[in-house]
């Protein structure tokens, strides 16, 4: 659907690798364009027409954050340089001050480096520990084995909304009740759910979430920090400067501005800022449902065909997401990825960033087939042709 | 040269590569290479005595051109001095990055000199020498 809204798909691609990054549709790029071309100004530091005008479309993102992910204020969002900064953010701004040694903090091993490194580095730091639920067979994360992990000790749950390899879509909504009735941080990793699944932090009880705007028909280097209010206030900058500050003095004192702009030291990621703002509005103009339902209905008819290939290996057939791990039997993926390539197809290859799930799945390297609104029947055809002729590959890689 | 060879000869060392699996001997020296832009992951092992490459040998899961290139050197290297290794790792390298070399010295591995087109490749079949070049400086510096 809206195929025509990406100036980029005018080449002859088949674009498959959307848990990367998505492609951008004219809009974005417009108005980031208007920003570069029009009004070019820092924000809140000018009297001038331009920095007024750009103040205000900065602005109001926060407002159409808000409403996408159902915040309670416009002060939750933080405007960030991605997911992953977001989760070092949350880990090292506010977690490395409220756990301590023996606390546990649960999590899975299909979780993204981002979501995982910064508790193995706090693990080192301050001794917490990190402490993995087995996935299904179907290397899904269920609420069951997640419950039989709760203690006293768990301080934390911290998973993906969906993961980038399976693409299940964990049960935020159960699992944030229960941190709720334990009083455990529920921190959640958006990078792959949003715009794809709705979001809703306050029905989930979610007290941190990271998501990023390139992965969602937004510009590159820009993303949001969501937290509680009340955590947020209690919540360290990582990075001090202009912007953020109230007062400095001589003498040493410092006062910091109020949540969220004291997190935002130094000149923001401007254009990308309003760029995500326009982002957002495309895809509530299309409808996070339709785009959801969109990509799994999409997902099930390559199944489908994929299934008659009796040389593929699927790994997660059954999750409701447009995420599609694959095999060519005794391939390696990354050979696969460029014999594709030969055909424009584009797809990933390799851990996806995900290195724990190989203890899970056994393999170490896969090719992801990742969705998004604009993928159509067309491209599943063609990569399902270009796969029926895998016999050539090494004709064609080598 | 003929595409067709070129072709038998990547396919042939990938799909039965020499010299493959590790052994636990501490008169090898080990390096573990990661390539930096995919996701090949090669264990290179190289046992020298009295300045002669008596063997190499590899483990690892990596894609055809890097799993092929490092039996292909394999063979190219054993039995050399280490003086004469490191001519053919040079030369094998400016091959890959497209500096002048000496052909002759490259046997098989001249079946590679047309990587350099497709530079999302040249890490892959670079691979193995920068392993063995890094082990044969570890030795050095012993």
């Amino acid at each position: 659907m809206n195929r025509e809204d990406f100036p980029v798909l005018k080449k002859d691609i088949v674009y498959f690798d959307n848990g990367a990054t998505t492609l951008k549709p004219k809009c974005v790029i417009s108005k980031m364009d208007d920003y570069y071309l029009n009004h070019t100004s820092n924000i809140h530091r000018g009297e001038y027409d331009f920095s007024i005008i750009t103040n205000r479309l900065y602005d109001e993102v926060r407002g159409l954050v808000k409403h996408f992910i159902n915040a309670e204020s416009e002060k939750e969002i933080v405007y960030t340089s991605g997911t992953t900064e977001s989760m070092n953010m949350i880990v090292f701004g506010f977690m490395m001050q409220h756990l301590k040694k023996g606390d546990v903090v649960l999590t899975d091993r299909a979780e993204h480096a981002s979501s995982v490194l910064p508790w193995l580095v706090l693990q080192k730091r301050i001794g917490i520990e990190v402490r993995y639920v087995d996935l299904e067979d179907d290397y899904s994360l269920s609420v069951e084995k997640l419950k039989k992990q709760i203690d006293d000790k768990v301080k934390v749950i911290s998973i993906a909304h969906i993961s980038n390899v399976v693409g299940d879509i964990r049960d935020t909504y159960s699992i944030g009740k229960i941190c709720k009735s334990k009083g455990i941080y529920f921190v959640v990793d958006a990078a792959q759910a949003a715009s794809h699944i709705p979001i809703d932090v306050l029905k989930d009880n979610i007290s941190f979430m990271g998501f990023s705007g390139h992965k969602m028909a937004g510009p590159t280097g820009v993303g949001i920090l969501y937290g509680k209010y009340d955590l947020l206030e209690e919540m360290e900058p990582l990075k001090y400067g202009g912007g953020m500050n109230q007062e400095f003095e001589s003498s040493g004192d410092f006062e910091l501005k109020e949540v969220p702009i004291k997190f935002e030291a130094g000149t923001p990621p401007i254009a990308e800022v309003i760029g995500l703002g326009e982002a957002i509005r495309y895809i509530e103009s299309i409808g996070v449902v339709n785009i959801h339902k969109h990509e799994v209905e999409l997902k099930r008819y390559l199944v489908s065909k994929l299934k008659n290939i009796p040389n593929i290996i699927l790994y997660n057939e059954n999750s409701e997401s447009g995420i599609l791990a694959f095999n060519i039997d005794g391939v390696f993926a990354q050979d696969t990825a460029i014999f594709l390539n030969h055909y424009n197809i584009y797809v990933r290859a390799g851990n996806h960033c995900t290195k724990m799930l190989k203890e899970e799945m056994n393999i170490r390297n896969t090719c992801r087939i990742s969705m998004y609104l604009y993928n159509n029947k067309e491209d599943v055809d063609r990569l399902v042709d270009a796969l029926l002729k895998s016999e050539d590959i090494f004709k064609v890689v080598i | 040269m003929d595409s067709n060879l070129r072709r038998e000869i990547i396919l042939e060392n990938y799909q039965n590569p020499v010299n493959r699996g590790l052994v636990d001997d501490d008169s090898y020296i080990l390096k573990n290479t990661n390539n930096d832009s995919c996701i090949d992951n090669i264990d290179i092992m190289v046992k020298v005595e009295d300045g002669i490459l008596k063997d190499i040998r590899f483990d690892g899961e990596a894609c055809a051109i890097s799993t092929s290139a490092t039996s292909v050197m394999i063979n190219r290297l054993l039995g050399k001095s280490v003086e004469e290794a490191k001519e053919v790792l040079k030369n094998y390298q400016n091959m890959i990055n497209e500096a002048e070399y000496d052909k002759e010295l490259l046997g098989e591995l001249n079946v590679y000199d047309e990587v350099s087109r497709q530079p999302n490749r040249k890490m892959c079949a670079l691979l193995p020498s920068n392993a063995i070049s890094s082990i044969l400086k570890m030795l050095e510096e012993k």
